[in-house]
């Protein structure tokens, strides 16, 4: 079920990313696909009951291994969210370039503005 | 308890996502998308991952600020117009594909809340669990495997930001380098 939800997120964000003729609803599009994998990815690690997979003084070596969260998917998604933003924010500086030179966000206009000045 | 938590709360990520791709205006796309953000940090709370909720709030704040500087300066203008029908049937067709990719291969999955370190022998993920205290002395896990075990992934993450901040100056600075007229240099080798 849970898996599913996930994959439904990521189709979501699958066809704004081919219908959306606006930059900044791609950027959108882009970032709803990244979260929904990256929800699935710690989805597949977590367990039943699961434990946050930090050690304290009051959890004992055998509750850890035995209830613990996997923690090697959460370190990779931190790695991969942060990734994300920066590659929004390149995203978004080229969008606010193609608004400085062609005066719209709309690719279709832009591209109508390119074959304008070629003619 | 657990399980329907997070479905409620994939449920209104769903929702918020759909919200954000087919309003007509700008900055409610972007409130609704920071909705989808904030949401996930509350799911990874739930799943047990307090590094991964902390860091997608600070991420989420930041990525806000940063869509709304590029809506401001537009004046909040409304988008045009929407989709030709062909391509909203191509898109149809190709999210159709796609899913059926996922439905058969999220069968190979174990159910949801059966890990799936597991059921692979020799995973790294338990030596992480059993050795990360002793072997790293950080009893959070995570930041074991991130700054001891899997350093070398976050030194790449940091050459990426690097790289990812760099374009952005190079695109956008107001001053660039002055050519005049008569220059021999062409401008494509200088841009």
């Amino acid at each position: 079920m849970l898996y599913t939800l996930t994959s439904v997120l990521f189709l979501v964000g699958l066809f704004g990313l081919l219908t959306q003729r606006n930059i900044i609803k791609i950027i959108i599009s882009v970032s709803i696909i990244e979260s929904a994998v990256n929800l699935f990815l710690v989805l597949v690690g977590y367990r039943k009951e699961g434990l946050a997979p930090i050690i304290t003084r009051h959890t004992s070596h055998g509750k850890i291994m035995e209830l613990s969260v996997d923690p090697f998917p959460q370190a990779m998604v931190v790695t991969s969210i942060v990734i994300g933003l920066s590659v929004m924010a390149l995203m978004i500086a080229i969008a606010l370039r193609l608004y400085h030179i062609y005066g719209t966000y709309n690719i279709d206009e832009i591209k109508k503005k390119q074959e304008e000045e070629k003619t | 308890m657990t399980e329907s938590l997070l479905i409620s709360i994939l449920v209104f990520m769903i929702i918020s996502s759909v919200v954000a791709l087919f309003t007509d205006e700008l900055i409610s796309a972007i409130i609704a998308i920071g909705a989808l953000g904030f949401g996930g940090s509350i799911a990874y709370l739930i799943m047990g991952a307090p590094d991964l909720a902390i860091t997608q709030i600070v991420v989420e704040v930041v990525s806000l600020v940063l869509l709304i500087r590029v809506t401001i300066g537009v004046g909040l203008r409304l988008t045009a117009g929407c989709c030709s029908k062909t391509r909203t049937a191509v898109a149809g067709a190709v999210v159709l594909l796609t899913s059926f990719v996922f439905a058969f291969s999220l069968r190979l999955f174990p159910a949801f809340g059966d890990a799936v370190m597991g059921r692979v022998q020799y995973a790294p993920s338990i030596f992480y669990i059993e050795y990360g205290l002793h072997s790293t002395g950080a009893s959070n896990l995570v930041t074991a495997i991130l700054l001891d075990f899997r350093a070398y992934d976050t030194l790449g993450e940091a050459t990426v930001i690097f790289t990812a901040v760099l374009g952005g100056i190079a695109l956008l600075r107001k001053r660039g380098r002055n050519i005049s007229a008569g220059d021999e240099v062409s401008r494509g080798d200088t841009a």
